[in-house]
């Protein structure tokens, strides 16, 4: 756990006095993500790197797992704090291997402990030990880079990382497959992390949490759907972008809003049977067909049953698309454009057809939140927040 | 063709005297390095200092040799050195301060920040951060700085002869008092040679000692 209690850094400057961090209270609790979000110079680095005391703080005080660090040595307390920067900084002089151990070594493990750890860290990576552990920096590609600051920052198995930017400097196809690849080791390693970003949508991606800085102060502080759904002024707002309620997308699963209730048919039925069922469940166009393992094969319309008779398996049309249970609605929304359709079959692991999703599920899901919010949301929606009002 | 014949009717004198030149710069050199490289260091701690020894290194090398053999004999002639082998020392080691002190502090200044942030990130002291992380990178610049005072300072041992240091300056000066342009000419030539074969030499050596993983770097620095 985190915790900045008052943390304020004023720099002196030839041209006066910049305060770049301002009174930021917060607490990130074990295990989780916190993204410090802002645009450009509004004092994210500077927060976080007093928690490291890269810089010095004015004034405030750090707290981790409830212990006040000022106590703690300078260098004790950053080999117990991963550090991955912006400028991945790997050094140019030391192997790969070299730069991951960098933090074992100065704890004065032996060299049998080190070097398992190495291999086991390039495993975490996804990084092939034996072709990259002798190699220097300047051999690996930008993407390989970043992987291994990482390595070095996770090195000595910190409970606290402190990241900044740290996939700020690749490009976007090679970002979101290392975002991905570190989720997915987080879930494993559960580390509490403090991150920087200055992109909206990976803070949706990746944290727990989001604090929007602006101009030294926090502004605020909330997980990420809260954030998306209530933002707590204009500055928020328009940080966001307009396009805000379709990024709440990206947050939700299929399974929160699937309905388990879905009319079908099989093929031995007969199209009558089917228009029945259609009007039955008010369905507007057409009725999904399975067979006996419940599988989707195909779709009977409604037209068809109407103007025709016989047996379903005669008159059915491929089904266009299905959506898993743990797909998020951002696309099951693009699948539903493409396909000019206003309901998706939901199917389970094993691809058997366990409910549908409703673009009305989707739009009232949304919208909820937003009534929900408007009617006893905060009034004033101007006025600068107390360090208390962001601290939910 | 009567160069050549006296280069190797003399070619054992001649040998003798460029072992006698390289000993004599390599021990100047090799201690100003011992003393520069720490001086460089140290004054990147803090820049007006820095300024104040680069500015004195750089007097000192504006001072000729002969004056500067000439005001050293009264003050070594106190303890029995007044001319010969130690004033030839401490003069190429003062000459060698400059090149030596400015690459230094120039290398480990520029030093990448970010590198230098990573590095106390991660819990280095001071200490570790200069072993592990910045005299490794500042050492092709040092390396330059060492060169440019070992040629420097080959020309500067050969005037060293009127002191009586030795080296293949006496060739030079026996030419100048005998007349005798052949030992003047074999001499000079000598040394310019000489000054490029050392120069190549330790040009190897600096890329041997430049970390691995620095090279391309290195290479276009
Ligand atoms: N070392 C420093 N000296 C003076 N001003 C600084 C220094 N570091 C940061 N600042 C100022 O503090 C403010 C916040 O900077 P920073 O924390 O780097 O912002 P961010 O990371 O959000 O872009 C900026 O106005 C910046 O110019
Ligand atoms: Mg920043």
């Amino acid at each position: 756990m985190i915790r900045l209690d008052n943390l304020t850094k004023v720099f002196d400057t030839p041209k006066g006095a910049v305060t770049a961090a301002d009174h930021i209270s917060m607490e990130v609790p074990a295990g989780e993500i916190c993204i410090l979000l802002g645009p450009s110079g509004c004092g994210k680095t500077t927060t976080l790197k007093m928690i490291n005391r890269i810089v010095r703080p004015t004034s405030g005080k750090v707290f981790i797992d409830g212990e006040d660090t000022s106590a703690l040595d300078t260098q004790e307390l950053r080999r117990n704090l991963g550090y991955v920067i912006q400028q991945i900084g790997l050094f140019p002089n030391m192997t790969i291997e070299e730069n991951i151990t960098a933090v074992p070594r100065l704890l004065g493990w032996d060299k049998d402990r080190y070097k398992r750890r190495a291999r086991e860290l390039m495993d975490m990576i996804a990084l092939d030990a034996d072709a990259f552990l002798k190699r220097y920096p300047s051999e690996l590609s930008g993407g390989q880079q970043q992987r291994i600051g990482v390595a070095r920052a996770l090195a000595a198995d910190p409970p606290v990382m402190l990241m900044d930017e740290p996939f700020g400097a690749i490009d976007p196809i090679n970002r979101a497959v290392i975002q991905d690849e570190f989720l997915k080791m987080q879930q494993e390693l559960k580390k509490t992390i403090m991150f920087v970003s200055h992109d909206i949508d990976e803070a949706i991606k990746m944290g727990n949490r989001i604090a929007i800085f602006r101009e030294g102060k926090l502004v605020q502080y909330s997980p990420p759907d809260d954030l998306l759904a209530a933002p707590r002024n204009a500055f928020v707002e328009s940080f966001l972008g307009e396009d805000r309620a379709l990024k709440r997308l990206n947050l939700v699963k299929v399974r929160e809003l699937a309905s388990d209730e879905i009319g079908v048919v099989r093929p031995e039925d007969t199209l009558a049977t089917a228009l029945e069922r259609i009007e039955g469940f008010g369905y507007q166009n057409a009725i999904l067909m399975i067979n006996d393992k419940r599988q989707p094969v195909g779709i009977i319309h409604r037209s068809v049953a109407r103007t025709t008779s016989g047996y379903c398996r005669d008159h059915f049309q491929s089904v266009p698309t299905v959506v898993s249970l743990d797909d998020d609605l951002r696309k099951v929304a693009s699948l539903m454009f493409a396909y000019d359709m206003t309901w998706m079959p939901c199917v389970d692991d094993e691809g058997r057809v366990c409910g549908q999703i409703t673009q009305r599920a989707i739009t009232h899901h949304l919208g909820s939140r937003y009534r929900a919010t408007q009617s006893s949301g905060p009034g004033d929606d101007t006025g600068t927040p107390t360090p208390s009002a962001a601290e939910e | 063709m009567e160069l050549i014949q006296y280069a190797l009717d003399n070619l054992g004198l001649l040998l003798d005297r460029t072992i006698e030149h390289i000993a004599l710069v390599g021990v100047a050199v090799g201690l100003a390095t011992l003393t520069g490289v720490p001086i460089g260091i140290a004054i990147t701690k803090n820049e007006r200092l820095a300024k104040a020894v680069l500015y004195v290194a750089s007097i000192i090398v504006t001072i000729p040799s002969i004056a500067l053999f000439g005001i050293m004999i009264p003050i070594l002639s106190i303890i029995g050195h007044g001319i010969g082998y130690v004033p030839a020392v401490i003069a190429v080691l003062l000459y060698s301060q400059l090149p030596i002190i400015r690459n230094t502090y120039t290398a480990i200044n520029n030093v990448d920040p970010a590198l230098r942030e990573a590095a106390r990130g991660i819990g280095m002291s001071q200490n570790q951060r200069l072993r592990q992380v910045e005299i490794p990178l500042a050492i092709p610049i040092i390396m330059a700085g060492v060169r440019t005072a070992v040629v420097l300072n080959i020309g500067v041992m050969a005037i060293a002869a009127y002191i009586g240091a030795g080296g293949l300056g006496t060739f030079i000066s026996r030419g100048i008092s005998q007349s005798d342009p052949r030992q003047l000419i074999v001499g000079a030539v000598a040394v310019s040679l000489l000054a490029i074969i050392v120069d190549y030499s330790l040009l190897a050596l600096q890329k041997r000692l430049t970390p691995r993983g620095m090279e391309r770097a290195a290479t276009t620095a």
